[in-house]
């Protein structure tokens, strides 16, 4: 229903800014054009659309994007411009569990900022549910449809009350009363945090936050969550309940994810993992096909599972174990069945 | 010399409704060039303990003796105690304020009224210890990457000359290499200048590949005290107050509850790696690898001797 009200009106965006790509822009690069959303540079922009016709709607679609972080001295001359993400494309599908793996530096958080509508392409374009996020009055849209926690549990809560806080969004919504209390209730369930619905949230520990900073997202009914390095700062404990509430949302609820990370051992069960460097896509695939390239993976200042280490090194040894070992199950089965192929026990 | 914690509590707001024991009667020794561990669940009271070790918080009840000195005696000189004892901070980049890096280091020991030439001497030493590139010596703190930041911030406690390094969670958010150079650094530190380092760590593989000494807190109280392998064995009770132990770990457990009876006291991946090719040898099951596979582990221990 809403997937067809967006079609409606893109075709709309779409209709209103084709004249003016017969007719190009010579606004000085950086300056804005008054009453219009668009600037000098983004009518290169244009040439990059999608084709809705012949493509289902992703729940993310990331053509051709760059974003450069300008610094700009006293007098708002540029001082120096940094690429931080430079031609991505990537699609993600409604229901998927994708994983964004890549360094400091390497541009992951970035692309996360853009699919929430905080950061605007400087080339290319980001639709969220099929809504671009330049359509400036529609950023709201954008972020009710993909939702994003963050990395420090102590900066996303703000009410003194956990319930209050779930309900904190859908408020803002202006969804009505009776129906914040229900959609507290479930997303609070949802998170396995409903016996904590009274409690004060900093009485709470890293983990359990991040829940609720999980749940806020869920009441408010989005379709995506994007986590940048939700895990970062917790414990073993509160890193297992914050990956085990987020793949349960994706297996019951549906929920397209996309985890960023730097815990390899957090994506082995993602159903697609992309790893960034130097603001570029430079693998993606099966968590077992990407973790296949142990060589490449460390050259780009990322690891593997101790599990896929450990068979890489006896690989080495000249111990046959097969590709693609990424649980210590698999690792169990595959050494097991080296055993018994070289003869077994004696 | 050394530190001793002699039945230290810690109360939080103390006769409240709130009343928190973070600290329960902790009496332990932490003796002269260790390299140490500090593992323990969010609020298990590792923050707490490492904060008194330095002066910044007073026990409830206890008392502390900084190489046989009760540092609560009258005339005893905190400030003294924090030049030797120097604490790294959660995200201490936070903490960097100066317009350059070098400046930023400096502040530590000009506060502490050193001659020009030894605040340069100080400084220089800290940043080459931590592996800041030179040409980054004059730039703003704030430019730098997150890793770089981090060598920042603890060459700045580094310029101290401590005694003791207390370093809390430095690789959070860090990347895998980013992680690895951190701690791979403060090893060097540790083995060169033979200070004291207590690590504390969410990461059990990084404890495990590092520490020669874990203490496991738990409410308030150091529950395990020893080598990461006598700690690991107990990697259930260490997943009953929310720890675990490192991946290989489980995964030799997996590998013997499958009826083949290798050694389990193993936590590092170079430690699985020579027990499962061991393991393998001594029943003639490594293929045609076997001779080939005795010389090039020696090779590489010997290069891993070199790093």
């Amino acid at each position: 229903m809403i997937g067809g009200q967006d079609k409606l009106r893109k075709r709309q965006l779409r209709e209103e800014t084709a004249p003016e790509e017969t007719a190009p822009e010579k606004t000085a690069p950086g300056s804005t054009s008054s009453g219009s959303t668009s600037s000098g540079k983004r009518s290169s922009v244009r040439t990059v659309y999608r084709n809705e016709e012949s493509e289902p709607m992703k729940m993310i679609d990331i053509k051709k994007l760059i974003y450069e972080y300008t610094r700009r001295d006293d007098e708002g001359n540029i001082e120096s411009v940094n690429r931080a993400v430079d031609g991505v494309d990537l699609d993600i599908e409604k229901g998927d569990f994708v994983a964004i793996l890549g360094h400091n530096g390497s541009g992951k958080s970035t692309i996360a900022k853009h699919i929430n509508a905080i950061l605007m392409p400087t080339e290319g374009a980001v639709w969220v549910d099929g809504i671009d996020t330049r359509e400036e009055e529609r950023v709201w849209d954008v972020r009710q449809a993909a939702g994003m926690v963050f990395q420090n549990p102590d900066n996303q809560i703000i009410a003194t009350v956990v319930e209050e806080d779930v309900g904190f969004g859908p408020e803002n919504m202006g969804v009505p009363t009776e129906e914040i209390w229900k959609r507290v209730e479930q997303s609070l369930r949802a998170v396995g945090m409903i016996e904590y619905r009274y409690h004060s949230p900093n009485k709470l520990s890293g983990g359990q936050k991040q829940r609720v900073a999980i749940a806020g997202l869920m009441a408010m009914k989005p379709q995506c969550i994007v986590l940048d390095e939700p895990t970062a700062m917790l414990d073993p404990n509160g890193r297992r309940e914050v990956i085990k509430t987020v793949r349960e949302l994706n297996q019951k609820e549906g929920i397209t994810v996309l985890l960023i990370t730097h815990y390899m051992d957090e994506v082995t069960s993602a159903d697609k993992v992309i790893v960034m460097d130097e603001g570029k896509v430079v693998m993606q695939g099966t968590p077992r096909e990407v973790f296949s390239r142990v060589d490449e993976l460390k050259a780009r200042r990322l690891d593997v599972p101790q599990a896929t280490e450990l068979a890489w090194e006896l690989k080495k040894e000249g111990i046959n174990l097969p590709d693609g070992i990424l649980t210590v199950e698999d690792f169990g089965k595959a050494f097991e069945e080296y055993v018994n192929t070289n003869g077994g026990l004696k | 010399m050394s530190i001793r914690l002699e039945d230290v509590s810690y109360v939080y707001s103390s006769g409240t409704a709130y009343e928190m024991h973070a600290l329960n009667s902790v009496t332990l020794e932490i003796k002269d060039g260790q390299f140490i561990g500090l593992i323990g669940h969010t609020g298990s009271g590792k923050s707490t303990l490492i904060q008194h070790l330095n002066g910044l918080v007073r026990a409830s009840s206890g008392t502390i003796y900084y190489n046989d000195q009760n540092i609560y005696a009258e005339g005893f000189s905190m400030k003294e105690l924090r030049s030797h004892v120097g604490l790294v901070f959660q995200y201490p980049e936070h903490q960097l304020f100066e317009t350059t890096v070098k400046k930023d280091v400096e502040f530590g020991p000009r506060n502490l009224g050193l001659s020009e030439e030894e605040i340069a001497k100080r400084t220089e030493d800290a940043l080459t210890m931590v592996g800041m590139p030179e040409e980054l010596y004059e730039a703003s703190p704030f430019e730098l990457s997150g890793g770089q930041k981090r060598r920042a911030a603890i060459a700045g406690v580094l310029a101290m000359e401590p005694e003791v390094l207390i370093l809390d969670e430095p690789t959070a958010g860090l990347d895998p290499k980013g992680r690895d150079e951190i701690l791979d650094q403060v090893a060097r530190i540790h083995k060169e200048r033979g200070i004291t380092v207590i690590l504390v760590s969410h990461s059990m593989e990084d404890v495990a590949k590092y520490v020669d000494r874990l203490i496991v807190m738990n409410h308030g109280c150091p529950v395990y005290d020893g080598t990461p392998k006598e700690v690991f064995a107990h990697y259930k009770e260490l997943e009953g107050i929310g720890l675990a132990a490192p991946q290989v770990t489980y995964l030799m457990h997996d590998i013997k509850a499958r009826g083949l009876e290798v050694p389990t006291d193993v936590t590092t991946v170079a430690e699985a790696k020579d027990a499962l090719l061991g393991w393998l040898k001594k029943r003639g099951l490594c293929e045609n690898a076997c001779g080939r596979e005795q010389s090039l582990t020696e090779m590489e221990q010997e290069a891993g001797h070199d790093t």
